[in-house]
């Protein structure tokens, strides 16, 4: 792989800015170079699929027409969500033409298919197989994690493959290249709240703490994820559940692209470790 | 996906992360589907549970008749909101993907900012997080210049013709 189609999805140029700028530096040591699609759209996420199931599609669908006019065969989808969505309409426009030719109407664009989408896990195991396991020459022995994959890394069927819903592992290989170690834990793949963080903050505060919580007591010293949804509501939330009076839990929430650079090398601020809300720049010293 | 061939074994309520948040649990939106009278449409579509889901997929992936709970949660959803259903203890959510859709409109992509902003102006929520605001902003995580993508009119477009388009088929739905 010397070069793939790149969708950042709106968190990356945000909140999740610290996933876009790890993702890069890690590519860069691999030497595969992200292609940044022209003129991407939202994938609608959460609110599409909520209040316009046309919408849902047509959104993505734009996506994928985009991918392919410009000559992508494949493209990341980093975000856990916009992942979701892009493959989930891929799969749903190679099945149906019905859909496909209902597309075509709404957007007046063409879209033959397929484009496959990839999500941050798949990516990251592909580097390391292609020859970045060799350069992850910094490794973060004795650390733990627990390897979170949330909702949209673990389920939705044909959209995440190749993983046990129920007891996914994609992260595993990635996390030992990195040296470091993952921990048995059961909230692997329990939900934070999601978009409620402004909407429904209390359920976000209470299903969050739950997870810092059963990560503490497996006994990790951080977090992985692959979803800048989750990382928001783990680490930025972290501050309301203090404010709330409960926990501290002082855990560090880290993608997992993070904790690769890291064990490649890496300057930790290049990586993006000095933006979280919860100290990370410490896991740094324990390569 | 035959509604009908639910046999209420809880499954998808006992997996639920929301269901503590919800009024009728998944269970119970199943089977008032099922019977599908008016009434039980009006229980549906007045009831906070189907704003409250979070579209986590949990239900979906376990239950046993391989049936999507999360997918009539997005179905009785949308019906909800054309008909101006929405529970007032649930007017926040709908408030948020309104404006989520609004920006997206609007740009082409979802801002932090204006998303924020609308959001907190249709809410009436105006003074929740504002400390969390300056301490995105030294984090790089706040972006103050919009990022408006070209294709904005034919984004624009592609939102009037899913309106015009409606509740036609459903094969649009996941």
């Amino acid at each position: 792989m010397k070069a793939i189609g790149y969708y950042p999805g709106c968190s990356l140029h945000g909140g999740g800015r610290e996933l876009d700028m790890s993702l890069r530096a890690v590519a860069a040591v691999a030497g595969v170079e992200l292609r940044e699609m022209d003129d991407w759209n939202c994938c609608g996420a959460t609110a599409a699929h909520v209040l316009n199931h046309d919408l849902a599609v047509a959104l993505p669908y734009r996506v994928l027409a985009l991918a392919e006019a410009q000559g992508m065969a494949e493209v990341l989808a980093p975000c856990a969500a916009c992942f979701s969505r892009l493959k989930g309409t891929a799969v749903r426009l190679a099945r149906s033409a019905d859909l496909a030719a209902r597309m075509r109407g709404i957007t007046g664009l063409e879209y033959r298919g397929p484009v496959a989408v990839k999500n941050v896990v798949e990516f990251t195991n592909r580097l390391l197989a292609d020859g970045l396991a060799g350069r992850l020459t910094s490794p973060l022995t004795g650390l733990k994690v627990a390897a979170y994959y949330g909702c949209l890394l673990s389920r939705g069927e044909d959209i995440v493959e190749g993983e046990d819903a129920e007891n996914p592992s994609g992260m595993t290989a990635a996390i030992r290249a990195a040296g470091a170690e993952p921990v048995e834990w059961n909230y692997a793949t329990e939900c934070c709240g999601g978009g409620f963080s402004l909407s429904m903050t209390e359920a976000v505060v209470d299903l969050s703490e739950a997870i810092l919580a059963d990560a503490r007591a497996a006994g990790a010293d951080a977090i992985v994820t692959g979803c800048p949804m989750c990382h928001s509501n783990l680490d930025m939330r972290q501050l309301s559940i203090q404010a709330r009076g409960r926990g501290p839990y002082a855990m560090p929430v880290v993608y997992l692209t993070e904790l690769v650079g890291l064990a490649a090398g890496l300057a930790p601020k290049g990586l993006g470790l000095d933006r979280h809300f919860i100290d990370a720049l410490g896991l740094a010293e324990r390569t | 996906m035959e509604v009908a061939e639910c046999y209420q074994c809880g499954k998808c309520t006992a997996g639920c992360p929301m269901a503590r948040w919800m009024d009728l649990a998944p269970n119970q939106v199943m089977r008032l589907v099922q019977v599908g009278d008016e009434a039980a449409a009006d229980e549906l579509l007045r009831c906070g549970a189907i704003w409250a889901c979070a579209g986590c997929l949990t239900c979906t992936q376990r239950c046993p008749k391989e049936l999507d709970p999360a997918a009539v949660m997005d179905a009785l959803r949308e019906m909800a909101y054309e008909r101006g259903t929405v529970p007032a203890g649930r007017k926040r959510i709908l408030a948020f993907h309104k404006a989520f859709l609004a920006v997206v409109e609007r740009t082409g992509r979802m801002q932090e900012v204006p998303l924020t902003a609308l959001y907190k102006l249709a809410s009436g929520d105006l003074v929740s997080d504002l400390s969390l605001a300056p301490r995105m902003l030294a984090r790089g995580k706040l972006p103050l210049i919009p990022r408006r993508i070209r294709g904005r009119r034919e984004v624009k477009r592609l939102f009037a013709a899913c309106r015009k388009v409606g509740r036609g088929g459903g094969e649009g739905r996941r």
